[in-house]
């Protein structure tokens, strides 16, 4: 059986600056794949690739078996996104915002799109900010909004871009288990981008950790394996918190 | 383009409502102002020569027709480049930095849909007003020299020639409507390719001023070459 999201062989390249380079590897269905490593190099790139938004300079990413490149409207529809910076529109409130994909893609009465709404809302703690403009409310509350906003459609693939930065620890391990309880009760595949070790050792069946000197993938494995057995000094200085 | 009628759902008519008034209500003090005094330098500026030829009274007719013809339609244009255009290019221009453009696409929302449509509909629907609110104060300025000259206010309104025939007026309504789309396409493209930051975005906002300007005056040319192909 392939995997759920294959990307092969993906490069990145900016103008004449690279990267990242042949970054390979496949994710299964109901698995929670971390990406890290350390900022500026690619992570978010990686993941505007795996949704079609950045077609990769050379390579091949497939979401269930459709291509990113060719079939990019197929790959969407399994994919709920959130961005780094939340990306929430500026001019609806929270709860519009997380309606406006099931306005989109689905034929649920205006009432309907709102109550899931609440529903997801209520999912992240943001109940009571329903109706509260993006400008409103604090960055942390930004990133669990847009948490919700991906939830909205139940997709079977989430992509969350640093979900846990800004947020407090307690809030950060109700998300991980937000995380793990959606997977196992609806085998969801979520690919993360995370930078807390506590949260990777708690969340991550793999890793993959990218480095911008070596541009590209420097590890890729369970983060207990990587912890125990990694040769390479940048990966054991992230997991056993050492400076280099 | 099957998802046309979908995005067109979402287009809000609350959000074209406050488009449209910052575009047009917003803008109508400056035009108001602006037009008013235009009226009144160019009717002092060429009242003066012409008096010396016994034919200061047909400075009425010039003025009409520069202000209805070109000059209305081109202040207002460049009006909106500055108020409008810019505005548009740093609220597109923002919502790009801040990935909210890949949010709408990743969400199968087509942006031009959602956000661009609207925002030209919106220039090009309060354009007509600006330029006949401009045109209106800048015949008004021009009246009020004339009527200090001396000249009784029956005797300038019969020079004032678009009020017998209205060709030159129309003709202006219509430059204005093409430049104010152009103002609008321009603002928007600019905001819809920033990259790179929060600098990026004024960047779009300059790049969209400039850009406006330099269309509307280019189209205004190509309107002038055309218009005299037709004999109009
Ligand atoms: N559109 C673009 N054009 C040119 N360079 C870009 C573009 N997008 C990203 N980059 C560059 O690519 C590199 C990787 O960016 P990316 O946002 O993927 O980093 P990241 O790993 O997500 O970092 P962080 O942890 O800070 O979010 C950066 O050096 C950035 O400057
Ligand atoms: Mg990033």
């Amino acid at each position: 059986m392939s995997a759920l999201i294959q990307v092969r062989e993906a490069t990145q390249v900016f103008g004449t600056r690279t990267i990242f380079r042949d970054v390979s590897f496949g994710i299964d269905q109901g698995e929670v794949f971390v990406i890290l490593g350390g900022s500026g190099c690619g992570k978010s790139t990686l993941l505007k690739q795996m949704i079609g938004l950045l077609p990769p300079t050379a390579g091949e990413i497939t979401v269930a078996s459709y291509s990113v490149n060719t079939q990019v409207e197929e790959v969407r529809r399994h994919i709920g996104v959130m961005f780094q910076s939340g990306a929430l529109f500026g001019s609806m409130n929270l709860q519009e915002n997380v309606s406006l994909p099931l306005a989109v893609f689905t034929d649920l009465p205006k009432e309907a799109c709102a109550e899931i709404a609440r529903l997801k809302l209520g999912l992240v703690g943001l109940t009571e900010a329903a109706s509260r403009l993006p400008s409103e409310i604090s960055g942390g509350m930004v990133k669990r909004a847009a948490i919700a906003r991906a939830l909205a459609l139940d997709p079977p693939i989430l992509m969350l871009d640093e979900p846990s930065a800004g947020l407090d620890p307690v809030t950060s391990a109700g998300l991980d288990r937000l995380i793990l309880g959606l997977r196992d009760s609806l085998g969801t595949t979520f690919v993360v981008v995370t930078h807390e070790l506590a949260s990777i050792m708690a969340i991550a069946d793999r890793c993959a950790m990218l480095d911008a000197k070596a541009q590209g993938l420097i590890a890729l494995g369970k983060p207990q394996d990587l912890k125990q057995t990694a040769t390479d000094p940048t990966v054991r200085a992230f997991f056993h918190r050492e400076t280099l | 383009m099957l998802a046309l009628p979908v995005n067109l759902r979402l287009l809000r008519r609350s959000d074209f409502g406050v488009i449209a008034e910052r575009a047009g209500l917003q803008a109508l003090p400056l035009v108001l102002v602006l037009g008013f005094l235009i009226g009144m330098i160019l009717a002092f500026q060429s009242a003066v020569p012409m008096r010396q030829f016994g034919a200061d009274l047909y400075v009425a007719d010039l003025v009409t027709i520069a202000l209805c013809r070109e000059l209305g339609p081109l202040l207002v244009a460049v009006i909106l480049a500055g108020r409008t255009g810019s505005a548009y290019a740093a609220e597109l221009g923002t919502m790009q930095v801040n990935d909210e453009i890949s949010a709408l696409v990743t969400m199968g929302i087509n942006p031009t849909t959602m956000l661009v449509l609207p925002r030209i509909a919106a220039a090009m629907m309060v354009m007509p007003a600006l330029t006949v609110a401009m045109d209106a104060a800048g015949l008004t300025g021009m009246a009020s020299v004339l009527a200090a000259f001396g000249y009784p206010f029956s005797a300038i309104k019969a020079h004032i020639t678009i009020l017998s025939a209205p060709g030159d007026f129309l003709q202006g309504l219509l430059k204005g409507v093409v430049f104010a789309a152009a103002v609008a396409l321009i603002g928007c493209r600019a905001g819809l390719t920033a990259s790179g930051g929060p600098r990026a975005v004024g960047q779009a906002a300059t790049a969209a001023v400039v850009g406006g300007i330099v269309a509307t005056v280019l189209l205004d040319g190509l309107f002038a070459v055309i218009l005299y192909r037709l004999h109009l």
